[in-house]
């Protein structure tokens, strides 16, 4: 796989209202697997997306989008194998100390998928908490990283905030633990969240409460947040901007309101189509059965072409380049985003 | 119905622990016609699941059933032994399990576990066993190459059509299905369910189908139950519940699912968390939760109201309805 041309698109580096607090370019991990033979995974290729301050980015696609690759990306989980992520103005690639990578840890921390399994279940909430803040914010004192821990919960709703720092995980539902998840993210005062699927495993009726929570969080907190999920709908209601992903590859993004009402690329109308609604006459064939995305040695062409209902020639032989669409609304597609320049 | 296929009756399901018998399924009652399409929707903790359990027999200790029948083509099957059941079991009724990824075994092929299956029921012939097996792969529309696939071979999505065909080896007359599609990804949910009800037209066979995500019947379902710790909140139609739904808690599903469609409106969900169903608030079970709650529903427990066609568990319509408790 050649360098993609994706940076080099009128997408990029077209000046955006609001200072980003996230930027990558051309990000790119590839992973090695199949001992001998030598195969690449190209969980995320070229992939350059930004987050200003004070918004919520969605960053949809499903199983094997690479979009929790992205993520981990984000958090300094995985080194990328090229490209470059930028935090405030700084390549993450700088830092060197630790110190410098815990700093940027605290400002950028993550909310996991399942509130079951990413709290020790043996210690009280008020005890992992109070850990986080000491490593996290060494010029606290011992009463202010209480008060901090108070003060935190009570934003998240957990009320009164005194009695859940006593709590153990196991008293508390999957709605509140996932609170706390958020809680202890906050406490850092961080610039962004990174929140990878934070609400898939809880019930519905529970979910949308989370969902405000993090527009809340946006709005009286300040910060920014990426928001990762398959459920498109769920993406409108809660974010300010979309980015779709398949196959590694980013094929769409936009205002959420835009990308959703006006999608152009193929992958995003077929999710659109399948999300369940009550209110909506149903229009899917049983033709599309989901496959996943073909990841290991793509080569060049676009990746959704297998499953593509416009696909012609060149689909399978060029990667189609990200293309500006209408007012920061760019689509990656050969057929539906017809380049203007090129 | 004089012609149900299946009738549950006043079906309850204890959790024995050591302190209080947890209720997890408390006086379910329903009917099923051949053919019909029944989606059961709750949270977790709803006793969806051992409702469904209940209705198959699989349930193990500390579950167990104390009251009601489970009656099957005329036949009560909470009284039959094991060896009588196991006559019935996959034959007249299939069972499609939660998690496909796990559910088929690892270290056999797909053929092999379809043999399996068939020998076990008294098929000997290696060659009905093979054509059947061709057939029902094909039925839902897996190349039948993949007789000779391991589990780890296919995706998510051919793992649980795989389950599928398994379950539709000997044409039974009814399917029971826990959530068979929440492991995969939207696209493959959906063109699933339509696989589903596709065949479903074609066979005939009546569906039982629980799920957590309501709007995921919405399309499919002739009727829907809707549980809350563990009974039956609502009951009707599915076109009416989600047109006009009754019970509060239906209303609060159905306005926590954000839609991609019209003006983006806020939504405030259900408040709170499901109850602990070994310390089940008094009066009506939600009481603690609804918006529209009285005084009276915290001393009084709802029964469930029959008005037309359709059934809720809700004191505010009491006086609608006539009482079929």
């Amino acid at each position: 796989m050649t360098e993609s041309p994706v940076t080099e698109s009128p997408a990029a580096g077209n000046p955006v209202a609001g200072t980003a607090v996230l930027e990558t370019k051309a990000l790119t991990k590839h992973f090695r697997i199949g001992g001998m033979r030598g195969h690449t995974l190209h969980a995320v290729d070229a992939f350059s997306m930004r987050i200003d301050e004070r918004e919520i980015v969605a960053l949809v696609g499903e199983s094997g989008s690479g979009k929790s690759t992205v993520a981990r990306l984000l958090a300094m989980v995985f080194r990328p194998t090229g490209g470059e992520i930028t935090f405030r103005g700084r390549p993450l690639g700088e830092l060197r100390s630790r110190r410098e990578v815990l700093a940027y840890r605290s400002q950028v921390p993550m909310v996991f998928q399942d509130p079951f399994s990413s709290l020790n279940p043996s210690h009280t909430i008020g005890h992992v908490m109070l850990r986080g803040l000491k490593l996290h914010r060494p010029e606290l004192n011992r009463t202010e990283r209480q008060a901090e821990a108070e003060q935190v919960l009570e934003a998240v709703g957990l009320v009164p905030a005194r009695q859940a720092l006593a709590k153990y995980p196991y008293e508390m539902s999957g709605g509140q633990r996932q609170r706390v998840g958020f809680a202890q993210a906050l406490s850092y005062r961080p610039k962004l969240v990174l929140a990878d699927e934070p609400v898939s495993m809880l019930d519905v009726s529970i979910r949308v409460g989370l969902l405000n929570l993090m527009a809340r969080l946006r709005d009286e907190q300040g910060v920014s947040l990426l928001y990762i999920t398959h459920d498109i709908a769920s993406a409108r209601y809660v974010s300010d901007r979309v980015v779709v992903m398949y196959g590694g590859h980013l094929v769409e993004q936009g205002p959420s309101e835009e990308v959703l009402h006006n999608p152009v690329h193929p992958y995003t109308k077929l999710l659109l189509s399948a999300v369940p609604d009550p209110r909506a006459r149903i229009s899917i064939s049983s033709a599309d059965i989901g496959e996943p995305p073909r990841v290991v040695d793509p080569g060049e062409g676009c990746r959704f072409r297998w499953r593509c209902p416009v696909a012609v020639d060149v689909c399978s032989h060029v990667t189609p380049v990200l293309t500006r669409c209408s007012p920061a609304h760019d689509a990656a597609c050969h057929v539906a985003a017809a380049p203007a320049g090129s | 119905m004089a012609d149900a296929i299946l009738e549950v009756r006043e079906l309850s399901v204890e959790y024995l622990t050591r302190g209080e018998p947890a209720h997890a399924v408390e006086k379910v009652s329903f009917d099923l016609s051949p053919g019909e399409f029944l989606g059961i929707v709750g949270e977790s903790g709803c006793g969806k699941s051992t409702l469904l359990f209940a209705i198959a027999q699989l349930l193990s200790p500390p579950a167990q059933i104390s009251a009601g029948e489970v009656v099957f083509k005329g036949r009560n099957m909470v009284q039959m032994t094991d060896r009588q059941l196991r006559t019935v079991r996959w034959k007249d009724y299939s069972v499609v399990m939660q998690s496909a990824m796990n559910a088929l075994n690892p270290v056999k092929s797909i053929a092999a576990q379809f043999g399996d299956a068939m020998e076990a029921h008294g098929t000997r012939s290696k060659v009905t066993i093979a054509a059947r097996s061709r057939e029902v792969l094909a039925l839902v529309g897996i190349d039948p190459v993949h007789l000779e696939s391991f589990p780890h071979q296919l995706s998510g999505g051919m793992r649980q059509r795989a389950m599928i065909a398994m379950a539709l080896l000997f044409s039974p007359e009814l399917v029971v299905m826990d959530e068979p599609t929440s492991a995969l990804d939207v696209v493959a949910q959906r063109s699933l369910m339509v696989q589903i009800k596709e065949l479903q037209r074609e066979l005939g066979f009546a569906i039982i189908f629980v799920t957590h995500d309501m709007s995921l019947v919405s399309h499919f379902s002739d009727r829907l139950v809707v549980m809350y710790a563990g009974q039956v909140a609502e009951l009707g139609p599915t076109a009416e519940v989600f047109d006009d739904p009754l019970h509060p808690y239906t209303i609060g599903l159905l306005e926590a699912f954000p839609s991609i469609h019209g003006p983006k409106v806020h939504l405030e969900g259900v408040p709170g968390s499901p109850p602990d169903l070994s310390a089940l608030p008094s009066g009506c079970h939600f009481h603690p939760r609804c918006a529209k709650a009285m005084p009276l529903c915290s001393s009084v427990e709802p029964a469930l109201y029959t008005i037309g066609d359709r059934h809720v568990r809700c004191l505010l319509h009491q006086g609608d309805g006539t009482c079929s408790e």
